[in-house]
């Protein structure tokens, strides 16, 4: 009985962390500006990270909280890094 | 996938459905929303209240299937927490940079330059 309802409430949530995935890369590939691309990128990671610890939940095991704990390490480290190229780096005539 | 009281079941199962759904729904509002500058607004629904629901499942469901508490989820909410203010606002600043070094036209208003108040006690000019 338990199993069950969690199988299926994990399935439902993964399907919606799915469709905010597939959002989040509608506005990475239609976004006009860079900085756009940059915000939807963002919240990809999220939604990954997330993703991986209803993976986690559902496998019953703590190893994906530690690849959930690297994505986040990463958006952070991503993000800060591409918003200093937009800072600096671009070239604006 | 080891066996929990139903109503954990329920518990986790609830929370991890809230939590998907406030992502989702910052992630259509990031899809959706005209400027740049409301589009930032709209993912930090999943990286606050998202990432708390379904972080707090995990805590409890590993809780309950280990007999121990486990608290280790935690460390991932810090540190989104923590990050994702400074993450948006350099990104929203060199944003801002960008629009107002091409002058392009949807900048939000500064204070002081773009809106200007009168005092009425200021003493009058010529």
């Amino acid at each position: 009985m338990s199993a069950a309802i969690l199988h299926w409430c994990l399935l439902a949530s993964q399907l919606l962390i799915g469709l905010a995935m597939i959002a989040a890369t509608y506005r990475m590939i239609r976004g006009p500006r860079a900085q756009d691309r940059i915000l939807a990128l963002d919240a990809f990671y999220v939604a990954a990270m997330l993703m991986l610890v209803l993976f986690g939940i559902r496998i019953g095991s703590n190893i994906y909280f530690e690849v959930a704990l690297l994505i986040g390490a990463l958006s952070f480290v991503g993000t800060v890094a591409l918003a200093k190229f937009l800072m600096r780096g671009e070239v604006i005539e | 996938m080891s066996e929990v009281p139903v109503w954990v079941a329920a518990l986790v199962g609830g929370l991890s459905i809230l939590g998907a759904a406030f992502t989702l729904l910052g992630c259509i509002g990031l899809a959706r929303f005209n400027s740049f500058y409301a589009r930032v607004h709209a993912p930090t629904l999943g990286t606050s209240l998202g990432s708390i629901a379904i972080l707090l499942a995990s805590a409890i469901y590993f809780t309950v299937s280990a007999q121990r508490p486990a608290v280790h989820e935690v460390l991932i909410l810090v540190f989104i927490s923590i990050t994702t203010p400074v993450t948006l606002m350099l990104l929203a600043r060199a944003a801002l940079y960008r629009d107002r070094a091409e002058s392009s036209g949807d900048v939000p208003l500064q204070w002081g330059e773009d809106i200007v108040v009168e005092r009425a006690d200021a003493p009058s000019q010529g």
